[in-house]
Parts: structure tokens; C-alpha cells; sequence
């Protein structure tokens, strides 16, 4: 396990943070959750109305901050895009699709689990499920193709977004919508939460910390290194819950869950599809965007754009369970990545050799 | 020395990792890997390693060179 104490460090501290973050008022379940926090601000922006979602979640503000300076001190921050940025946002828009059928992203998943609730683990075998696919397309040569760099000035908008955000939400917030009730009114304190997305954020950026990476690297390469990561959340956050009493073990009656088996499988394996094509899990798409990947920012704004048209359209589950509009839009969505997937295989021998060639270093 | 090369700049992990992986197979005895962030890098390094090979990095300019070899 040489090399893995930082991927572990990170983990055990994203558990514990997660972990108080629900004791400090966050939803069950649900210290952290990209696709949620995404989707609660959308609301706050009235991008969609479903009055019990919405709030600007700090965790997600901190995140970007923390992400963003590390990669600076770190001399990482590196602007760069155009790797099929449509592509991208399609992804993205379908990522969020699953992650609400399914009520939560891979990080949540995790903690789902390590709260009791049961049907997580239906995600769990979902999940690995829609990497396994995405793992074929990538052994066969899926790629969507380059990124080149791009101007700084580019990669400090979407940072400079989130800052601005943070500072409407502390001077003007009237100029939000904020839930009164539901998961949306449920939420630690403005300044925890935002410490806890800074420490998570400048974590997550140096240790790459991500959930799809874990399994796909494991089933891809046997490399344990990701997973570790997860597993520590896992097992943090499960021993978190039982000293504080958070831990419920069952199918039934978990905090913003459902229990229907087929389409929690369903919605975590198109979700785990889509974020093994866009290389990386919601969270991670998060640090990368605030290290200067435009691509990721794209990605970004298509799980925003994608939480506002669940909501708008009736597609994202509740706790009574999976809309027959979230069904359909599940099924549409499985359609369109399999075609992401299929037309973006590089038919020529992705590997150029070039034999006698030397490097100037 | 000469080793083969293989140019896996702009390109967004896994995918450098799976192209190492793909020319270690035609080029067993050794390659060298153009890299252009740290996360490719760490993850080639850590895959080369894994397979039971030696890896040296070169910076060069806005990109590292990695030489894996036996």
C-alpha cells in the first residue's frame, strides 16, 4: 500500500467530515453530494422550482476554492479544453439524470451505504455495472480526443463564478431562493459547511481522490490505489455514523431514498457510464474544472443544466420512489451514451510507435 | 538508448495509462511516455511500477518525458 497514505488520509477525512456535516444539520446521508448540492443550487438560481431543493450549498463553494488554491500552490493549475466539449455537456446532463433516479452521486452512494441504508448497495452493483460497459469502450479505443491549452485568464472564470456566487449568497441573498422546507431547508452552518468544501476541495485536488476512478482502475489496471480512497470514506463514515447514532440498517424508510431495487441499479449504472466516458465521478469533475479544465467546467454546467430539467420535467425520484418521466428519460439517456461511446472509438491504432526516435530533455 | 515513443499529450486519464499499456504490449523491452500534467504522469509511473518496471522522468518544457524500461 506504498504510496497510498495520502489517497487514504483524504478518504478517512472526507468520512469524518461527512459525517459531522449531518450532525450539523445536513440532510441523513448527505454531508457530502455533488449531484444534490448541484441541484439545490440550481434551485436557489431558479434554474428550477421544485421548492424543496433549493439552497446554495457552501460545501460546493468551498470545494472549487480549496481545489483552486492548491492547484496554484501546487503549480498544477493548467488551463486547457476542447476535448469534445458538447460531448461533454451531454454526459454531464445524463450523469445528473442518473445520480437523481438513484437520489445521490457516487460520493453519496458511499455514505448512503455507510449509513445503513441498504439500497445503496443495489447502486453499488449498478455502478460497477455502467463502468464495466464503459471499460469495454474504453478497451476499445474510446477516446474523446485531446485537450490543448487555452488562455490562464479562461481558467480563473470559473473559480472567480463560485467566488461571486458565495458573495451574493453572503450580502445579497435575497436575491436567491432558498427552500423553507425538505432537504433544501436541511443544512449545517454557512461558514462549516464552507471550511468543510475548502479542506475536502484542496484534498480531493491533490490526491485525485475520485469514485468512478477507484473501480475502473481496479477492474482496468488491479490498481488498488483510487479505491482505497473510497474505502476509507466507506469505513470512516460507517464508524462516524455508529458513535453518533446516524447508522440505520434497512432498505426501507432511509432519509431521501427510495426502495425500488430496479431503478436505483438503473440510475447508478447510466451514472457510472457516463462519468467512466467523461473520466472522472460528479465530485471529481468538480476539482478539475477549478484546476483549469475547461472541459470539466462544461461538464460542470451540464450537471447544473441537467439537475434544473429533472426537476423542471418531473424526471428525479423522490422518496416515494422513480417517476415514470425518470424511467423514460433513464432509458433515452442509456441510448445516447452507448452512441457517445460507439461513435467516439478511435478506428486507427491509437498507439503511434515510432521507433528510433529520440527525445531532447 | 532508443526506446519507442508514445505521445499521450492533452490527453485526460485513464487514457495515457491505457496507451502505455497497449505499447508496452507491441514494445515490451521498454518505452518512453510524453506526459503534459502530473496526473498522468503519477498514474503512467504508478502502472509502469506496477508491471514491474523502472520509470525516470525528464522535465521538458511543459511536458515530462518518462522512460520506463526493464
Amino acid at each position: 500500500m506504498k504510496g497510498n497514505k495520502g489517497i487514504i488520509f483524504t478518504g478517512v477525512v472526507v468520512g469524518i467530515i461527512s459525517v459531522l456535516l449531518v450532525r450539523f444539520g445536513n440532510p441523513g446521508n448527505m454531508g457530502f453530494c455533488i449531484a444534490c448540492f448541484i441541484r439545490d443550487i440550481a434551485g436557489a438560481l431558479g434554474l428550477h422550482r421544485a421548492d424543496v431543493v433549493q439552497y446554495v450549498r457552501p460545501e460546493i463553494i468551498g470545494l472549487v476554492i480549496g481545489a483552486f488554491l492548491m492547484a496554484i500552490a501546487g503549480k498544477e493549475f493548467n488551463v486547457r479544453g476542447g476535448s469534445a466539449p458538447f460531448s461533454r455537456f451531454v454526459l454531464g446532463f445524463i450523469v445528473m439524470v442518473g445520480a437523481l433516479m438513484f437520489l445521490g452521486c457516487p460520493l453519496r452512494m458511499i455514505l448512503r451505504l455507510a449509513g445503513g441504508d441498504l439500497n445503496a448497495i443495489v447502486g453499488l452493483v449498478g455502478f460497477t455495472v455502467g463502468i464495466s460497459i464503459g471499460i469495454v469502450f474504453l478497451n476499445k479505443g474510446f477516446s474523446l480526443k485531446r485537450t490543448y491549452n487555452l488562455p490562464t485568464f479562461e481558467g480563473y472564470l470559473f473559480p472567480s463564478s463560485i467566488v461571486a456566487l458565495f458573495v451574493i449568497l453572503l450580502i445579497v441573498p435575497s436575491l436567491l431562493i432558498f427552500s423553507e422546507k425538505g432537504p433544501g431547508a436541511a443544512h449545517a452552518p454557512v461558514m462549516i459547511a464552507l471550511a468543510a468544501g475548502l479542506i475536502v476541495g484542496a484534498l480531493a485536488q491533490k490526491t485525485r481522490l475520485c469514485t468512478v476512478g477507484g473501480i475502473r482502475d481496479l477492474i482496468l489496471f488491479k490498481d488498488w490505489h483510487l479505491i482505497s480512497g473510497f474505502i476509507a470514506i466507506l469505513v470512516t463514515a460507517l464508524v462516524g455514523n455508529m458513535v453518533l447514532g446516524q447508522f440505520k440498517l434497512g432498505f426501507a424508510a432511509q432519509p431521501i431514498a427510495h426502495t425500488d431495487g430496479l431503478w436505483n441499479f438503473l440510475g447508478m449504472a447510466l451514472a457510472g457510464f457516463g462519468s467512466v466516458l467523461l473520466g472522472g465521478c460528479p465530485l471529481r469533475q468538480l476539482i478539475l474544472a477549478s484546476e483549469g479544465n475547461i472541459d470539466s467546467v462544461i461538464t460542470v454546467i451540464g450537471l447544473t443544466f441537467g439537475a434544473a430539467f429533472a426537476h423542471n420535467f418531473k424526471l428525479a425520484s423522490s422518496g416515494n420512489g422513480p417517476t415514470p418521466n425518470g424511467q423514460i428519460a433513464v432509458i433515452i439517456g442509456f441510448a445516447v451514451v452507448l452512441a457517445i461511446a460507439y461513435f467516439n472509438i478511435e478506428k486507427s491504432i491509437d498507439v503511434k510507435m515510432k521507433e528510433d526516435v529520440q527525445i531532447e530533455a | 538508448m532508443k526506446l519507442s515513443l508514445i505521445d499521450t499529450r492533452g490527453r485526460s486519464c485513464p487514457e495515457p495509462v491505457l496507451m502505455t499499456k497497449k505499447a508496452l504490449q507491441i514494445s515490451p523491452e521498454g518505452l518512453e511516455v510524453l506526459v503534459d500534467n502530473m496526473t498522468a504522469r503519477e498514474n503512467v509511473t504508478r502502472y509502469a511500477k506496477n508491471s514491474g518496471y523502472n520509470v525516470e522522468v525528464k522535465q521538458d518544457d511543459n511536458a515530462y518525458v518518462l522512460s520506463i524500461t526493464k
